[in-house]
């Protein structure tokens, strides 16, 4: 990974709330960190820790359904501030998404064709025959067979697989530098996870692009991230390189997330699950949101939320399970 | 799988739906009391005579062969005479069908037109003043009778203002829209008022939908996505909706063309059931069906063309 001395995408602070039966909901807590130019950044956590609000915040989407805070710098410009038209410029060209469901996120009654030349006359200069080869030329980078015919074809007429590969080409349309995966393998067979993910790091690698993937899957992570955040109750608990924070986890969260991982322990050995449920948004508790369920939970742990600690290996935790190197200190 | 053959098979379907409601048409006519013999010859008619009308009318045949004979008549136009009109039934409708066809279309243009951008102004700002405000004018159109409105629209605009005709069909083009305008809002009050609750929830469900979100996650100008992610995919279920009640606007004509005295066919079917013109009743009913079908074959072959897993023949 290139890590320049201005990273590409810096957040700082970012919280989104949303206004629930008169109830204010924070799904993102003051989440913060940088993203190098070319690096693939995983966020990790269980369904519901703010992970997908946290990219869908990024792009400016959240903010039609909720309150935005923080920073999200961008070439030196703060996008959750900025106005809605020349967001529109920027998603979709510069930061590009894809969704979790491929079977969901495509249009049904629109040709992929269609779908993906859209992109083009929005972003770019091309003219319709242009415009028709890159869209051809989108769907072989990709790995569609047969593609200039598959142009015409509605997204029923795809396997699921195949559809993420198609949403893959739309998202890559206008060659943009950042790639914002939003559990792209989920709802896919592990056979075809594997081609898909093996695909955006090629892609990212091949087109320089940087790449922040959501998942919920470790093992998926593993294999493509070169940093890992780990999200709980909306904030992010532990940050770093994947080698550390898989090999030397901090926070007694990661700890069990990495244990509940079949392949991590011995043939027939009762497998580890954490006890509990991750909290409600409704009812987050006062202090560190892993509390309830932490077996190594200090007083401090229930009375005030532990910052993000540490230089390389962050942690947010009172009680880790060694302590981070150059604590206090903020990178 | 393609449009063309989707279009064949839909076509073909139709033809079951027609001998059906000839079945039900033939028995009716049969089984309703009276004799269309003695309907038909003076008081003074001989027995003789009677039987002669029968014989002339095919009613001394057995019922399957007075079956053939019907759809044979049915297929070559020949609907009998009507009674009241003195003139065969073909040609009294064929009079009467374009006024009817106007003001049907007229007024769903008229629908279309209030509806649908109220619908999605309403939807787009859910749960606002403006929503509550859209919502409650629809819900008064909805439930006042079509009569009512229409006596209202005649007493004040076309009587006191004197600014539209009281009633007719006028001749030109021209004059159909001037004369119609009122009934054709007037049906279309009703009309439209079902279309924008249907059309309002459909964008509703549609506008959050992923592919929706992914759309604007590309960067497509907001007309893109409302016009064509969202507006495409929210008239799917309201093509259906149009389609069921241009079939019941058929109905509705029947009150507006009486209240404006439109010279079209509901106002006939009104005449003819207080005149007991069964030919003529007969001849209106099958008329009905035929143009209904036509309608939801048309309301079906729209739906494939928005949506095409629609497209299975």
């Amino acid at each position: 990974m290139t890590q320049s001395n201005s990273p590409l995408l810096s957040v700082k602070n970012l919280s989104t709330s949303f206004h629930v039966g008169g109830q204010k909901l924070r799904a993102v807590d003051e989440v913060s960190f940088d993203l190098a130019e070319g690096e693939v950044l995983g966020i990790v956590g269980e369904s519901g820790s703010g992970k997908s609000i946290t990219l869908r915040s990024i792009m400016g989407l959240a903010r039609r359904y909720g309150e935005v805070t923080g920073e999200v710098m961008w070439q030196g410009e703060n996008l959750v501030t900025k106005p809605e038209a020349q967001m529109r410029k920027i998603r979709g060209k510069d930061i590009a998404m894809i969704f979790q469901e491929p079977m969901s996120s495509l249009n049904p009654l629109l040709t992929v064709g269609v779908q993906i030349k859209e992109n083009l006359v929005t972003h770019t200069d091309l003219d319709k025959k242009a415009r028709v080869q890159r869209a051809i030329e989108l769907l072989e980078l990709v790995g569609i067979p047969d593609a200039s015919r598959r142009l015409n074809d509605y997204p029923h007429q795809f396997s699921g697989g195949m559809r993420q590969r198609v949403m893959i080409a739309i998202a890559l349309a206008s060659s943009p530098k950042l790639l914002l995966a939003d559990e792209p393998t989920t709802a896919l067979d592990v056979t075809i996870q594997n081609q898909i993910l093996k695909l955006i790091l090629d892609l990212s690698q091949e087109l320089g692009m940087s790449v922040i993937l959501v998942t919920h899957d470790l093992g998926v992570a593993a294999q493509t991230c070169d940093r890992l955040a780990v999200m709980y109750g909306g904030k992010l608990v532990e940050k770093g390189s994947t080698r550390d924070v898989l090999r030397n986890p901090l926070h007694r969260y990661t700890m069990g997330l990495l244990q509940s991982v079949p392949e991590n322990v011995e043939p027939r050995t009762p497998l580890f699950s954490l006890p509990g449920t991750p909290p409600s948004l409704m009812s987050l508790p006062k202090g560190c949101a892993f509390a309830p369920r932490c077996a190594h939970a200090v007083d401090a742990c229930t009375a005030t939320k532990p910052p993000l600690e540490g230089t390389q290996h962050q942690v947010a935790c009172f009680n880790p399970t060694q302590p981070p190197v150059g604590a206090g200190g903020q990178s | 799988m393609s449009t063309i053959s989707y279009f064949f098979s839909r076509l073909l379907q139709i033809i079951p739906t027609f001998l059906i409601v000839m079945v039900i048409i033939f028995l009716l006519v049969r089984a309703l009391p009276g004799d269309p013999a003695i309907a038909m010859a003076d008081a003074k008619a001989t027995t003789e005579q009677l039987e002669q009308i029968r014989q002339r009318l095919g009613l001394d045949q057995p019922l399957w062969i007075q079956f053939g004979i019907f759809v044979k008549n049915v297929f070559t136009g020949n609907l009998g005479d009507s009674i009241l009109m003195k003139a065969p039934v073909t040609q009294v409708i064929l009079e009467r069908l374009p006024a009817s066809g106007f003001l049907t279309l007229y007024a769903v243009l008229f629908s279309l037109l209030i509806a649908g951008p109220l619908a999605f102004v309403a939807a787009l700002n859910r749960n606002t003043w403006l929503d509550t405000t859209i919502r409650s004018a629809f819900q008064v159109g909805l439930s006042t009778p079509v009569f009512y409105i229409g006596l209202l629209l005649l007493t004040f605009l076309a009587a006191r203002m004197r600014w539209f005709p009281v009633g007719g069909y006028g001749t030109t083009f021209l004059e159909h829209m001037y004369h119609l305008l009122l009934p054709a809002l007037t049906v279309a009050l009703y009309t439209s008022a079902i279309i924008m609750r249907n059309l309002r929830s459909s964008v509703i469900e549609v506008v959050d939908a992923e592919y929706v979100q992914f759309a604007r996650a590309k960067g497509l100008p907001e007309r893109i996505i409302l016009g064509r992610h969202v507006l495409r995919n929210a008239l799917i279920s309201t093509v259906t909706l149009l389609g069921l009640s241009i079939g019941n606007l058929m109905s509705g004509t029947l009150v507006t063309e009486t209240v404006f005295a439109v010279p079209g066919v509901g106002r006939l079917m009104l005449d003819a059931i207080f005149a007991r013109d069964y030919p003529l009743i007969q001849g209106l009913t099958l008329t009905f069906a035929v143009l209904v079908s036509i309608i939801f074959l048309l309301t079906d072959l729209i739906q494939a063309w928005l949506d095409p897993r629609l497209r299975v023949a």
